[in-house]
């Protein structure tokens, strides 16, 4: 047993810095308007999905007896089946992501975080189990999930680069990669091949800068990754944009061919634009993904 | 100095750090911007990637090429450059800078005192003493040298006198120089006497450098007036092509200020160097004129004042005796037209209208007694300063006026019945006239031999009558005598103003006495002999620009010297007054003549536009800091530094420098938005806390009120300072008056009475009503007269059974607020507002009344809180209720009577106008 008055204080620390993280991944699920997700076939569910004649076999307490009282025949109510898919999130954490080229737009990392929470919550919504790769956080339900989730999703990675983790995939569970996927490509790859290989399909988004995007850049600079482990010196940046670009259209192309192989979906995203439809991507890719 | 062109340079040596610019710029190219450090995720794709060109790191040319320049435009600035240097060889030994000084340097001396000051600069660089004497100010004698600073300090304090050098004393400080040295000679152009002589002298001491400035030099000869015209004669020093000056007349106007009263132009024909322009005015302007000028020339020369020579008297001629027809040489008034006509303007008519056209001079001719008005009138007039000359005749001789005791018209007692000498019927010979005495205002005119009178009135011998007597016969009879009134006197002629008494009418020396008495103008002016003994006192003074000032203490001058004198240091241009008349002393004389100053050859001469010598240094550094800001900003942008939001937030910060948003206007925007967006009610901020509280929430209930039961749909109340707020958005105005309330500004009852007057209501609310009656003696009461008193607030009444306020919404007979008092009062009835037949009210005032005046405490009674309820009880029980309800509907009928004016009363026309429509 903790100390109950720091134990408070803890709460509230803790209290303090999610809500307004999952105040506004509520905010923006608010807009999506879900519409019926069944499974379009009988199975375990509440909701009703058809009445068929009662064969052999079938229990007399599954008769439903209201329905067979207006015929002769007796008639089976059947149920919509309605299995909760799992759904895992890789947020990448890394310091690449806190990058932000402008003040007045958010870091990637705050971007990603809040489009996770905000698919996290439209999935609660339709019943669906939410949680983190790997071992730290298994796929529940409920708002105790949500905030577990959130707060999970508010650490920070000491990496410059992060590497997606495909443990704890339950096969046949969907998931979520949000990353700017700058790294190297072949950890991605390999979780990937993974997932797949264990028939995980799922959504890749990659979360990218409007500066990592256009390149502004111009004159002598040294360039330094976020968290310092990497730098190449220009004395001409300008010169390096078309280069730049073609290396960024090529990785995203690679990432694209590799989505398609795994049956995955891709896209990418810039913190300059609005979150919303990243949201709704998210959600109809992993609507796809079924 | 080493001079390039125009330019010297005072430090030629360091123009060889110019070489070192082409190693500069290969240093620059060589070292390539400094990079910037950027975090970057990207980074992880830029691994690998070489620059393509390693020349490109390098510094752009242009940015190379502005440096450069910087550090050119650097090194060429300190070795002192200098536009227009003045290679001359430094003068040596003591500079004399001799200034004419005269009103022909007046047209441009700030630049002569510019060139001046050139002089003095070199002088001072050069070392050399140096002594500035103006012809027209000399120095007692010899040159007073000094430093050349000492002297550029004094030169704002040297002005140009309105004169010409006199040559006796120019002659006299010539001969005392002595020494070597070199004269600069500032000269203005225009030869006087003595300057041929003062450059010899000055040549003999050293050499002589001439500054002449190339602006040509024009005069005015002062008016002549003949014939009806004015002719005026504008003068220039050197004959040219035909040019054209305008020339104007100056004077007062009837409202006293001065101006140009005409203008009239003047053509130099090609060759010539005078010109003449005639100018004809009517009299009433022609007395205005006080000088011509002309026109933007600032020189004394160029302005001529004038005096009484050019205006004309006005003469009123009163005969006592109607005239006989045919006899128009025995009319008394004959000789005096004949005589005054060429020189003054003549006014005839009965004495009580000449009186108030204010003549100078009322002749009265044969004039014996006049009604008591009129001669008062006319004492008044001669006490004023007019002139009452009048002639004797039989009727003056045969009246009794002046004869027991002095008549106040008349200078002297008068012995009855006068007498006859030299006749058919009497004894002797007629009388001739005896020298004139010294005294007298007539001495110095001859008397001529066939001067003859035969008959006078006789003065009773008096204790003053020598002393009035101005003129006199061989016996001792006065003929003339004059009497002093007030600022004016009376001079009666003892014989009559034709030829019937005397012979002096008919003879020059009637005009030339006229004359002396200044009935008539003289046409000339007069001569020294005439002017002996008389002292003239300046009125105004020229000064050499042609501005005419106030004279001032200056002393008077002796007549003999101002008959035929040049002005001097002693006796400026100007105006000189009299003892009856004024004398313009002009700088151009009516004979004088333009002359250019002529110069050897051997006499350099220079025009003033001469280029002086102009730093650069200055201006170069200046541009070089300019550069390298240039730069600083150049870099930057290369780097990549500026770039993004920066560049917009530096605008943003240049602009909201450059455009300081007030605060205070902004309020102000928004307060007008609120209060004109919808209709608003709003009430005075007394300053009394709780009285402001209960005032916003009886409006916050008033408009609640409102909006339910009316289509009058207000929006929250608003508090209104009178001081500052704008009052014209407001329909109405509640004001509740406590007894502490400061009286607002005198700008807050302008406002205030705009208010009123443009359709606004005041509500004046006392709140004392339960215990005191409506003007009594309650200190919000008193308060209320005060604050009012300003107001501009019509006649007021108890509001009467008929006013529109009782029917606007509801049908009212009471207008209760917290307090029944029947005591409110509004705008009264035109007293002529009758009752119609057949309608129900009387067609009252048209329009609001613009203050209700109560003390009913109205707020209280509508005052509702947040929640809506009301915040004060009223009265008891239900009554009270329905007093609160009768309270809201006045409000209702109120705010109902303030927007819809007297649209009920109109109400009553309405069958009529349905009659006279047809229907």
């Amino acid at each position: 047993m903790s100390d109950p008055a720091t134990l408070r204080a803890r709460a509230e620390g803790l209290a303090e810095a999610l809500p307004p993280l999952l105040a506004e991944a509520e905010h923006l699920a608010q807009a999506v308007l879900l519409g019926e997700h069944g499974r379009r076939r009988a199975g375990v569910g509440d909701e009703f999905w058809q009445y068929r004649p009662a064969h052999a076999g079938d229990e007399a307490r599954m008769i439903d007896w209201r329905r067979s009282a207006r015929s002769d025949a007796h008639f089976v109510r059947e149920k919509e089946w309605q299995a909760a898919q799992s759904v895992l999130l890789w947020v990448d954490d890394a310091a690449s992501m806190g990058f932000s080229g402008e003040r007045n737009h958010p870091t990637k990392a705050e971007r990603a975080r809040v489009l996770a929470l905000a698919v996290a919550v439209l999935l609660m919504r339709g019943g669906e189990r939410v949680g983190l790769t790997g071992a730290e956080l298994p796929p529940r339900r409920g708002p105790l999930q949500l905030l577990r989730l959130a707060e999970a999703l508010g650490a920070d990675g000491a990496a410059d680069y992060g590497t997606p983790d495909a443990t704890g995939m339950p096969p046949h569970a969907r998931a979520v990669f949000l990353s700017d996927f700058l790294g190297d490509l072949a950890p991605v790859e390999a979780a990937l091949t993974e997932a797949a290989d264990r028939g995980v399909k799922g959504a890749m988004l990659q979360i990218l800068d409007p500066a990592e995007e256009a390149f502004p850049f111009d004159g002598r600079t040294i360039f330094e990754s976020m968290a310092g482990t990497l730098s190449h010196e220009t004395l001409k940046a300008g010169d390096l944009r078309a280069r730049y670009l073609d290396r960024l259209a090529e990785r995203k192309q690679r990432l694209s061919d590799l989505a398609r192989v795994t049956g995955w979906h891709y896209s990418t995203h810039h913190t300059g634009e609005g979150a919303q439809g990243a949201l709704l991507w998210l959600y109809r890719a992993l609507e796809r993904a079924q | 100095m080493w001079t390039l062109g125009p330019i010297g340079f005072t430090a030629p040596l360091l123009l060889w750090a110019l070489v070192a610019l082409p190693a500069l710029w290969l240093i620059l190219r060589a070292v390539p911007p400094a990079p910037i450090r950027r975090r970057f995720p990207g980074v992880a794709l830029l691994l690998g990637l070489t620059d393509d060109d390693t020349q490109t790191d390098r510094t752009p040319w242009w940015l190379l090429l502005l440096r450069m320049l910087a550090v050119a435009a650097l090194i060429v600035g300190f070795a002192g450059p200098v536009l227009n240097p003045d290679a001359r060889e430094p003068g040596r030994g003591p500079l004399l800078v001799f200034i004419d000084g005269t009103w022909a340097d007046a047209r441009d001396w700030a630049r002569r005192m510019d060139r001046v000051g050139a002089a003095l600069d070199e002088a001072a660089r050069d070392g050399r003493p140096v002594a500035v004497v103006q012809a027209t100010d000399l120095p007692e004698a010899g040159l007073p040298f000094q430093a050349a600073e000492a002297w550029a300090a004094r030169l704002a304090g040297l002005d140009p006198a309105p004169w010409a050098p006199d040559p006796q004393r120019l002659a006299d400080w010539a001969t005392g120089l002595d020494g070597g040295f070199d004269t600069f000679w500032m000269s203005g152009g225009m030869e006087y006497a003595g300057r041929q002589e003062l450059l010899s002298t000055f040549e003999a001491s050293g050499d002589v450098r001439v500054f002449e400035s190339a602006r040509p030099l024009v005069a005015l000869r002062p008016a002549e007036f003949a014939d009806g015209a004015i002719t005026l004669t504008a003068l220039r020093a050197r004959a040219g092509a035909e040019t054209q000056v305008t020339l104007a007349a100056t004077g007062r106007d009837p409202a006293g200020v001065e101006r140009v009263l005409a203008r009239v132009p003047a053509t130099f024909e090609a060759g010539a160097t005078t010109a003449e322009a005639a100018l004809v005015l009517p009299p009433e302007l022609r007395n205005r004129i006080s000088r011509f000028a002309v026109e933007g020339v600032r020189a004394a020369g160029a302005v001529t004042l004038t005096d009484d020579s050019l205006k004309r008297r006005e003469v009123a001629l009163i005969a006592g005796r109607d005239n006989r027809e045919g006899l128009e040489l025995l009319s008394p008034l004959h000789y005096l037209e004949k005589a005054l006509a060429p020189t003054a303007d003549l006014v005839e008519g009965p004495l009580s209208d000449v009186i108030l056209a204010n003549p100078d001079v009322i002749v009265l001719a044969d004039v014996a007694t006049l009604a008591p008005a009129e001669a008062g009138d006319l004492q008044t007039w001669v006490e004023e300063g007019g002139l009452l000359l009048r002639f004797a005749g039989a009727r003056l001789a045969a009246s009794d006026v002046s004869r027991a005791e002095e008549d106040a018209l008349m200078p002297v007692r008068l012995r009855a019945g006068g007498r006859t000498v030299g006749g058919a019927m009497s004894w002797g010979e007629p009388k001739r006239l005896r020298p004139f005495a010294e005294t007298s205002p007539f001495f110095g005119l001859s008397v001529p031999d066939d001067v003859r009178v035969t008959a006078q009135v006789m003065a009773q011998p008096d204790p003053a009558l020598a002393e009035r007597s101005i003129a006199a016969l061989t016996d001792g009879t006065p003929l003339v005598t004059r009497k002093r009134m007030g600022k004016g006197q009376v001079v009666l002629f003892h014989v009559t103003a034709n030829a019937e008494w005397s012979t002096l009418p008919l003879s020059g020396l009637f005009v030339q006495m006229l004359e002396r008495l200044a009935v008539s103008t003289r046409p000339a002016r007069p001569a020294a002999a005439e002017l002996e003994g008389t002292t003239w006192v300046p009125e105004a003074v020229l000064d050499a620009f042609g501005t005419v000032r106030e004279a001032g203490t200056l002393p008077g001058v002796a007549g003999e010297t101002l008959a035929d004198a040049r002005p001097g240091p002693g006796l400026p241009p100007g105006l000189y007054a009299g003892e009856d008349r004024r004398l313009a002393l002009n700088v151009i004389g009516p004979e004088a003549a333009l002359a250019p100053a002529t110069w050897p050859a051997r006499i350099p001469v220079e025009g003033l536009s001469v280029a002086r010598e102009t730093l650069l240094k200055g201006w170069l550094l200046a541009g070089a800091l300019a550069l390298l800001a240039v730069d600083i900003l150049a870099s930057l942008w290369l780097s990549g530094r500026l770039r993004g939001a920066r560049p917009a937030a530096v605008a943003a910060v240049l602009l909201a420098l450059a455009l300081p948003v007030d605060a205070q206007a902004q309020a102000d925007d928004e307060m007008a938005l609120r209060a004109t967006s919808e209709v608003v009610l709003a009430h005075v901020v007394t300053g009394d806390a709780q009285v402001d509280r209960i005032a916003q929430a009886g409006l916050r209930g008033l408009s609640q009120k409102l909006f339910q039961r009316t289509s009058i749909e207000p929006a929250a109340p608003i508090s209104v300072d009178l001081e500052t707020d704008e009052l014209s958005f407001f329909p109405f105005l509640y004001w509740p008056v406590t007894a502490t309330q400061p009286l607002p500004s005198s700008e807050a009852y302008a406002k205030l009475n705009r208010y009123l007057r443009t359709g606004g209501m005041i509500l004046f609310d006392t709140r004392d009503a339960n215990v005191a009656g409506f003007g009594g003696g309650s200190p919000e009461g008193r308060r209320l007269q005060q604050l009012a008193r300003p107001l501009d607030i019509p006649p007021l009444e108890p509001v009467p059974d008929d006013h529109v306020l009782t029917r606007t919404f509801y049908l009212l007979q009471d207008f209760p607020g917290r307090h029944n008092s029947r005591d409110v009062w509004v705008e009264a009835a035109p007293p002529d507002a009758a009752r119609a037949e057949g309608m129900p009210f009387r067609d009252l005032n048209d329009g609001v009344t613009p203050v209700v005046v109560g003390g009913n405490d109205w707020a209280a009674a509508w005052a509702v809180d947040d929640r809506g309820a009301a915040m004060f009880p009223v009265g008891r029980g239900y009554a009270g209720e329905r007093q609160r309800e009768i309270a809201v509907r006045f409000g209702v009928n109120l705010i109902m009577h303030v927007l819809t004016g007297n649209y009920k009363s109109d109400q009553v026309h309405v069958p009529a106008l349905l009659d006279r429509l047809g229907q």
